[in-house]
């Protein structure tokens, strides 16, 4: 297991869908109109979800992936 | 990349405030800025409104982000809070229904005022909006509405002046009421 920066998403999420806009991968969705919702595959960890968060919700942590995951970042 | 039909939403926002400075009249289109994005939180059981269509989240992105008006500072926590958030709901909606039972007041027969009230507080008079080929009521309404819709564009410039570009979405009474919806509406659904 290597470590890698991915996205993580706190509860006081307001949905606004701006952090999914400015994901260059493609690794947000809304949940039905709840939350966001990372897709750990995809998420590079660039952070730039949680610099467009106007509720501050996102931080980017260090995560566990499979060790072969190529690193994007 | 090719954009969105629906990423040009900022410019009926837009148009809105311009064509209501013109003729207080427009002001009901923004029935639809009430309308839809309850609709789709209802029928769609989504947000889909505050994510793609909202024409003043858009609009707040654009002064941000490209024109860089925006500090981009982290707004205050309190801001983010729930009772924030369903505390600005209610005063929202109370003030709403406040402008209601007005538009029912000159219905009623009182006099039509036109006046529009910034913040809810500064009245600021209207004298040049021809209101002549509608009811009174109608005027009271349009006067009353477009009053709720210049005062939340202005918090949501400020917000974004102040904070990100994004800031007012956090308190969006539309925002809120539709997760609100959301959130009735999956737990339904889970039993």
């Amino acid at each position: 297991m290597i470590k890698r920066k991915k996205a993580q998403i706190g509860k006081a999420c307001v949905a606004c869908g701006n952090c999914v806009k400015y994901c260059p991968v493609g690794a947000i969705i809304i949940h039905k109109g709840l939350y966001a919702q990372v897709d750990e595959n995809k998420c590079v960890g660039c952070g730039k979800c949680a610099k467009v968060c106007p509720a501050d919700v996102i931080e980017i942590v260090m995560r566990e992936v499979e060790g072969h995951e190529k690193a994007l970042v | 990349m090719k954009k969105h039909w629906y990423e040009y939403l900022w410019v009926v926002s837009l148009v809105y405030l311009i064509l209501g400075f013109f003729n207080i009249l427009f002001a009901w289109l923004g029935l639809l800025c009430f309308s839809i994005p309850l609709l789709i939180s209802i029928f769609g059981g989504d947000k889909a409104y505050c994510n793609k269509y909202c024409g003043r989240g858009q609009l707040l992105e654009i002064l941000g982000e490209k024109y860089g008006l925006s500090q981009r500072k982290i707004s205050p926590k309190i801001l983010r809070t729930k009772w924030f958030r369903y505390g600005f709901l209610v005063f929202f909606m109370s003030m709403f229904l406040l402008m209601i039972w007005n538009t029912y007041l000159v219905f009623a027969g009182a006099s039509l005022k036109e006046v529009v009230t910034l913040m809810w507080v500064f009245k600021l008079p209207w004298w040049w909006s021809n209101t002549s080929i509608v009811s009174n009521w109608v005027a009271q309404f349009a006067f009353g509405f477009y009053s709720v819709m210049l005062t939340s564009t202005i918090l949501g410039i400020v917000s974004m002046f102040l904070f990100k570009p994004r800031s007012w979405c956090v308190y969006c009474p539309m925002g809120t009421m539709t997760q609100a919806i959301c959130q009735l509406k999956h737990k339904k659904d889970n039993g």
